[in-house]
């Protein structure tokens, strides 16, 4: 059977969605959602220029691809609110991934701004992905507030220091019934396995590819972690010991 | 505790002293250290710290493209009004300089407007002199009004305003601010600013904050390179950076290290500030604030732009003109001579051969 993510009725074969805000020519999109095999591309309104059509970042995401736009820039619920309007009212569609910050030095959400517009938001028809500070509170009132799935960040953007708050996330992948993606601070192909590893239903990256010598192969090399790391989640890991276990146990014969 | 305050703290400070104690041990802490502190900046710009520039160079070309990609920032300035009631002694555009005093009318701003936006560009920086007689905040709101319909991104650089004033140029549609210090030593201010009410040290020390909490998005500060020993006041320029980013963490701190240029009235500036002192003052900043800002101005000249480009710059002006009304009138006087004169195309054409994206938007008004 076909392992599916199903977000905001869209069924989704790769799990890997893509961040799009620092590379050195848009012209690279193609070719890096070509070799991820990503299907879901998120770019800043702030940054999407309908006039200028040879440098309008929107026009490079495949049409195949769903194009998520999203709030970078919000400082609260109501600008939030506002950039996902003018999105859905330039064309990008429903999806929208809210991101508010308040906190430029670490660029960390604002889990309660974040709610409120996600409830707002919701309400209104979009698919709601909102950035979030992994706390299992906040994930069940995203829930409440009709968001589509939850993306907790794994350290700060940017900061490619892959998942400093595993033990967070892996409390919102056992509690919360909705897909848990990681956004934020993966940085290398092998901390996005190991979060796939640990149930995430999906991981975003975007500095890790863009400022990667070679964006293109380190596109595909997120893309075959990922499903790596998936086919692991699915296979079952076997269980970690600090200890030798012997494959040969010693009471094996109590059960002849 | 007020930024004036904390500049206080370092008022009788003994920076040759300190400069004399700094070893290659300690800067070279300082630059494998994650979060620097106010000390570990200053030893960034010691003068031992020049033998270590490629080392700092390193560290922050790879914090920058961590932070921001491999993109620039790209804007213009558009001057308002030459209009000035001040009396700076460095400045083109002061009261006592005989040249034809202009200020836009509406039409004309849409004029320009028009020319600046077929570049492609949506983030423009409007500046005035400082005459609330001919450039009222209701003159510059009215100008926000016209280029409202062309750009997505609208900066102010004029004199300071009160809090309310702000508020108004916001709720107008303005979202970013500069204004530069010029100096920060309070006693070589005076000296330059003789007259008019810039002579009044605080109320411009203080109009960033004010700005930020009448809501404004971006601030960028900065100090006038060549009227003071320029370690002094980048130092004085990041201390009020960070102080800004610590005090209003929701607002984007950059800053600007304009060096002198020549302009009418013929001032030379008393200290020189080579290329070298410069870069390290960039390099030395991007560490201290690996998130803060670094915009550089067509005042430097295409080579070094060209290379200031791997060494912590995130924003820079293109097709750029100081004259008010100059893009469509060619005889005005602008307020300094530029040293860059390519177009936002050449700009953008370089940015690229140099494997950088030209961004010619980042904000959308909301």
């Amino acid at each position: 059977m076909a392992d599916i993510l199903n977000i905001g009725g869209w069924e989704l074969t790769s799990r890997l969605f893509l961040g799009t805000g620092k590379f050195s020519s848009n012209r690279l999109i193609p070719d890096v959602v070509e070799a991820s095999g990503t299907q879901v591309v998120t770019v800043a309104l702030r940054r999407v220029d309908i006039d200028f059509e040879e440098e309008n970042i929107a026009g490079y995401v495949p049409k195949r691809s769903i194009l998520m736009p999203n709030t970078s820039g919000a400082r609260n619920a109501g600008e939030a609110v506002r950039i996902a309007r003018l999105a859905r009212a330039a064309g990008c569609g429903d999806w929208i991934k809210i991101e508010v910050i308040t906190d430029n030095r670490y660029l960390l959400p604002d889990n309660y701004e974040t709610i409120e517009a996600t409830r707002i938001l919701a309400a209104e028809g979009f698919v709601v992905l909102p950035y979030m500070s992994p706390d299992l509170t906040a994930a069940k009132k995203l829930t409440e507030a009709g968001a589509a799935a939850v993306m907790p960040l794994g350290s700060p953007i940017g900061s490619n220091r892959g998942l400093k708050t595993k033990e967070l996330i892996r409390i919102l992948i056992e509690e919360i019934s909705l897909p848990i993606i990681v956004d934020a601070g993966i940085g290398r192909p092998s901390e996005a396995a190991e979060a796939m590893e640990m149930g995430a239903a999906a991981v975003l990256v975007n500095t890790a590819i863009a400022t990667a010598e070679d964006p293109v192969s380190m596109a595909r090399a997120f893309g075959q972690a990922v499903e790596a790391g998936r086919t692991a989640f699915l296979a079952g890991l076997g269980e970690t010991h600090n200890k030798a276990c012997a494959s040969s146990p010693l009471t094996g014969f109590l059960r002849e | 505790m007020s930024f004036f305050d904390l500049l206080c703290k370092y008022k009788n400070f003994d920076y040759d002293a300190f400069f004399a104690q700094v070893t290659s041990e300690a800067i070279h802490r300082a630059i494998t250290k994650n979060r620097l502190n106010e000390m570990d900046y200053l030893t960034l710009l010691a003068p031992a710290a020049e033998k270590h520039l490629e080392e700092l160079a390193q560290r922050a070309h790879s914090l920058t493209i961590q932070h921001f990609g491999r993109v620039i920032f790209l804007y213009t300035p558009l001057y308002l009004a030459n209009y000035c009631i001040n009396q700076c002694v460095y400045c083109g555009f002061q009261a006592h300089n005989k040249l034809a005093r202009k200020k836009l009318t509406p039409t004309e701003v849409e004029q320009e407007a028009k020319i600046i936006s077929s570049t492609g560009l949506k983030h423009i920086l409007i500046l005035t002199g400082e005459s609330r007689y001919h450039s009222s905040v209701s003159y510059i709101c009215a100008c926000v009004e016209v280029l409202k319909k062309y750009f997505t991104s609208i900066s102010i650089e004029i004199y300071p305003l009160e809090e309310e004033e702000y508020t108004r140029l916001v709720a107008a549609g303005v979202d970013g601010f500069t204004m530069y210090q010029e100096v920060y030593d309070e006693e070589i201010y005076a000296e330059l600013h003789p007259a008019g009410p810039k002579r009044n040290y605080h109320y411009r020390l203080n109009a960033p904050e004010r700005a930020c909490r009448a809501g404004i998005r971006t601030a960028n500060v900065g100090a006038l390179l060549g009227l003071n020993q320029w370690r002094i006041e980048a130092f004085c320029t990041g201390l009020h950076a960070e102080y800004l980013q610590r005090t209003f963490p929701d607002v984007e701190i950059s800053i600007s290290p304009p060096r002198m240029r020549p302009q009418l009235g013929g001032f030379m500036p008393p200290t020189e500030v080579t290329d070298k002192n410069l870069i390290q003052y960039m390099l030395a900043f991007r560490l201290y604030m690996p998130r803060g800002g670094i915009t550089i101005s067509t005042r430097e000249r295409p080579q070094l732009r060209d290379r200031l480009i791997r060494l912590g710059t995130t924003k820079m002006s293109a097709g750029s003109c100081t004259a008010v009304g100059g893009r469509s009138d060619s005889e005005s006087t602008g307020q300094f001579e530029i040293s860059d004169e390519r177009s936002v195309i050449e700009m953008a054409k370089m940015l690229y051969s140099q494997g950088y994206q030209p961004v010619y938007k980042d904000w959308q008004m909301v």
